[in-house]
């Protein structure tokens, strides 16, 4: 019953989806209001039968109902309460319902927000985001369905993918759709544009809110996938270059990119195309990651695969790339830009630049990431391209984009002088300078480690350079400090918005390279009594448990860690899953500001007396998660309203 | 000319596009597994009923072994009517059919074999040992044996009508004529 419900829902919610797109269109063109009215209706209704399929899918999920095909695929009796709930888009066809959910309502949060003010824009807008929506709920229905019925019923289900039993799992996916399909609302704006010829500042205006919003919450994503690689996957790294995880960043450096360029096109009427196409490209880059994670087409840790779903995100992106490329060749002469650069030096060409090389990091790992089957189509070898690849061309752009977040806020628009170059930009270099003859007295000998630290200080000095001369100049006026910093703050949040989430990147760049260059470890088999050593620290091995849990079996070792003095008991376990064919380890760490102590739980002997321990002191990796600390405040500095525009 | 050349920017994308529809071609995790051709690795096990069941007691016949377990949703599901139905149509020809169930608990195994009525011998790898010595890598995956006791096929993912025939035909037709 429950599947033939939540089924018939998801037929109503495309019907409503496909009525709703075309009612918008057509008021749009024919300027008839009362079918765009009409619209967004339709639009209610799919976010509430999507509301009901979701909470209904839950509920299958709280009550062991194997009658759905989905449910008794994504958990067994064992599974304890917290993952039952995260199971429901712990797969293929759960993830989808979020997805769509996601993109319903922010459609209904556009319908509420812009149908009084952006008359003209708002109706295509509307028409797109609900195509799109239809498109998802077409997967559900036909490719993907999370209601179908399992005859006959199991007795037990099979379980969660235990990789997937974390706290990270709840929070991990909800932030990268969020920001995955927060990138639909630039692009439908964007087409509306093009649509209705109207390619000047108003989309932009209209969407810069918007785009800020999906760019955070891929940050976050990305930074909780990060985490959640770090912390349960046991292999001491928070980023492996996966095809998965490329096809999350791609959209964010072309995201980074706009973020950037849009400031170009408020102040000098530049790069029109340029924004179009990258609005354009990022939304492509979205489904372009969901096409790759659930194609099958390309191997990798955490891939859904299903067959015939492939052949429809396929379609869809050729449908939404030779549709938006059409349009922007129409629009062509009115897409031309009315200024010109006028000097080299200057704050438009530091801007033209960061994107150039945001746009050049994308397309490397777009290149990286199709690669073997680029070589499979083309030479029959199948290939795999790994993380020396990556490293090797991105760092070097990546340590040019930091050096830029110093350069770009400060230099002059137009044309920047020798003068303006020497006040802002002086005692930035110094210090850098400093920072990097302090390093190698320190001992750093990593070249790569010295540049980026000097680079780190440079943009650091910048931002409180600017912030510094900001906070004199209302001192001056007779401000007192706290309330001169927190005025300028407000009155200014984007621009200090923008700094602030500069320095949340430069401390996780900071975290990025302390752990590339400095971290250690090693690899020891030990006996009841015996103990590694590494850095100062010294693992004790006491010996090995074992524990039934609800739905798996686990050996647990005790290690007591010391430096000198003893720091605690790591606990590091393997878990044995009936469904799995080979143990899941279960890291256990200690963390740290400098560094953190991190063991995983290799073979061991079953009668206890031998246990394989892998150690590892991984050095600044908590900067990571602190940087998207600060990362976050700036954003929220910045999505909030505009003072001096409402002033 | 300038009017015309704008239209090729929606074709640049046309090669990215072919090259992610030639991915539907190759599969990434198809690895060719070592064992083809080589002997079956012998096993004897209990089935579910009880019965002793060996691989060497089939010898001189077409074999075919069949690892799964009752989670594995939905390719096991599909694949159990159509060994059930193929079995019987060829147990005459000197065919045999024999289900590994492995990583799986006896209650939910039991119920799997009741609710397809499965009537080939079924039984449980309890210590895992045998979809190690076949390496499997998930279920299902069905190995097909020829009468001097070679693999001869691998087969992964659900077993269809069309590739029991195909498979267990060539190997009967091969074998009649030694």
């Amino acid at each position: 019953m429950t599947a033939e419900l939540g089924f018939g829902m998801t037929v109503v919610a495309l019907v409503l989806a496909v009525y709703g797109g075309a009612a918008a269109g057509i008021g749009a063109r024919t300027g008839r209001a009362t079918l765009v009215e009409s619209a967004q209706h339709a639009a209610l209704g799919v976010f509430v039968l999507i509301t009901a399929c979701f909470a209904l899918l839950t509920y299958a999920f709280l009550t062991f109902d194997f009658s759905v095909r989905y449910v008794a695929t994504n958990t067994n009796l064992g599974t304890p309460f917290y993952y039952r709930i995260t199971g429901v888009w712990g797969a293929l066809e759960g993830s989808i319902i979020l997805w769509s959910w996601m993109l319903a309502f922010y459609t209904v949060i556009v319908v509420l927000r812009h149908r009084a003010t952006a008359r003209e824009l708002y109706p295509w807008a509307l028409a797109t985001m609900l195509g799109i929506l239809a498109f998802f709920l077409l997967v559900m229905t036909v490719a993907a369905p999370p209601f179908q019925r399992q005859m006959p019923v199991p007795a037990d289900g099979r379980g969660l993918n235990p990789l997937l039993e974390d706290t990270g799992m709840i929070t991990h996916p909800v932030a990268l759709y969020l920001g995955f399909t927060g990138c639909t609302v630039p692009f439908a704006f964007a087409m509306a544009a093009l649509i209705t010829g109207r390619v000047g500042d108003a989309w932009l205006t209209l969407t810069r809110r918007w785009a800020i919003v999906a760019w955070y919450f891929l940050s976050l994503g990305l930074l909780i996938g990060g985490w959640w690689s770090y912390h349960v996957l046991g292999w001491g790294g928070y980023w492996a270059w996966d095809p998965v995880e490329n096809a999350a960043f791609m959209p964010w450096l072309t995201g980074t990119a706009f973020l950037h360029s849009v400031m170009i096109q408020e102040r000098r009427r530049m790069l029109k195309l340029w924004n179009i196409s990258l609005v354009i490209l990022t939304f492509s880059l979205t489904l372009f990651g969901t096409f790759l994670t659930r194609s099958g087409v390309i191997a990798s840790v955490h891939s859904f695969t299903q067959g015939a779903i492939g052949i429809l995100f396929l379609s869809f992106l050729a449908l939404v790339l030779l549709t938006a490329l059409g349009l922007v060749a129409w629009r062509w002469e009115a897409l031309r830009s009315q200024g010109d650069l006028d000097s080299v030096v200057s704050r438009e060409s530091a801007f033209l630049l960061n994107n150039v090389l945001l746009v050049a990091a994308a397309f490397t790992v777009f290149f990286g990431t199709v690669f073997p089957l680029l070589s499979e189509a083309v030479r029959g070898v199948k290939v795999s391209v790994g993380a020396p690849f990556f490293n090797q061309v991105n760092v070097p752009l990546f340590l040019s984009l930091i050096f830029l977040m110093g350069v770009g806020p400060l230099i002059a628009w137009r044309r920047a002088s020798l003068d303006n170059l020497a006040r802002n930009f002086l005692w930035p270099v110094v210090l850098g300078v400093v920072a990097a003859a302090a390093a190698f007295f320190l001992g750093v000998r990593s070249l790569l480690a010295a540049v980026a630290f000097a680079t780190a200080a440079f943009v650091l000095a910048t931002i409180v350079l600017d912030f510094g001369r900001a906070t004199r100049a209302r001192l001056r006026v007779g401000e007192s400090l706290l309330p001169a910093m927190g005025g300028l703050v407000r009155r200014h949040n984007r621009r200090y918005g923008g700094l602030v989430v500069h320095l949340g990147i430069l401390i996780i760049a900071l975290g990025v390279t302390g752990s590339q260059a400095w971290s250690v470890q090693t690899e020891m088999t030990l006996r009841p009594g015996e103990a590694a050593e590494l850095a100062g620290y010294r693992v004790r091995f006491d010996g090995l448990t074992a524990v039934e849990e609800s739905n798996h079996f686990k050996v647990i070792g005790a290690f007591t860690v010391s430096n000198g003095r003893t720091l605690g008991v790591l606990r590091p376990a393997k878990k044995f899953y009936p469904q799995e064919q080979s143990p899941i380890a279960y890291v256990d760490y200690r963390l740290g500001l400098k560094e953190d102590i991190y063991l995983v739980l290799g073979d061991f002997a079953r009668d206890g007396q031998q246990a394989t321990v892998k150690l590892q002191v991984n050095r600044l990796v908590s900067w990571i998660w602190i940087g998207g600390a600060v990362l976050t405040l700036g954003a929220l500095l910045a999505i909030l309203p505009d003072r001096r525009a409402a002033a | 000319m300038s009017r015309l050349w704008r239209w090729l920017i929606p074709l640049a994308v046309l090669p990215v596009l072919a090259l992610l529809a030639y991915g539907f071609r190759a599969n990434p995790r198809d690895i060719p597994s070592p064992l083809v051709g080589r002997p079956a690795p012998a096993f004897a096990l209990a089935t579910l009923d009880g019965a002793p069941l060996s691989l060497e007691a089939h010898r001189g016949k077409v074999v075919v072994v069949n690892f799964w377990a009752s989670w594995c949703d939905p390719a096991c599901y599909e694949e159990a009517p159509v060994l059930e139905r193929s079995w019987r149509a060829y147990r005459e020809r000197g065919v045999v059919v024999i289900g590994v169930d492995i990583q799986d608990k006896r209650e939910a195994a039991e119920k799997f074999v009741r609710d397809f009525g499965l009537s080939f011998p079924n039984a449980q790898d309890v210590k895992g040992t045998i979809s190690v010595d076949y390496g499997v890598y998930g279920v299902p995956e069905t190995f097909f044996v020829d009468r001097q006791g070679r693999i001869r096929v691998k087969h992964v993912g659900a077993v269809t009508d069309d590739v029991f025939r195909a498979t267990v035909d060539r190997l009967l037709a091969e074998a009649a004529t030694p």
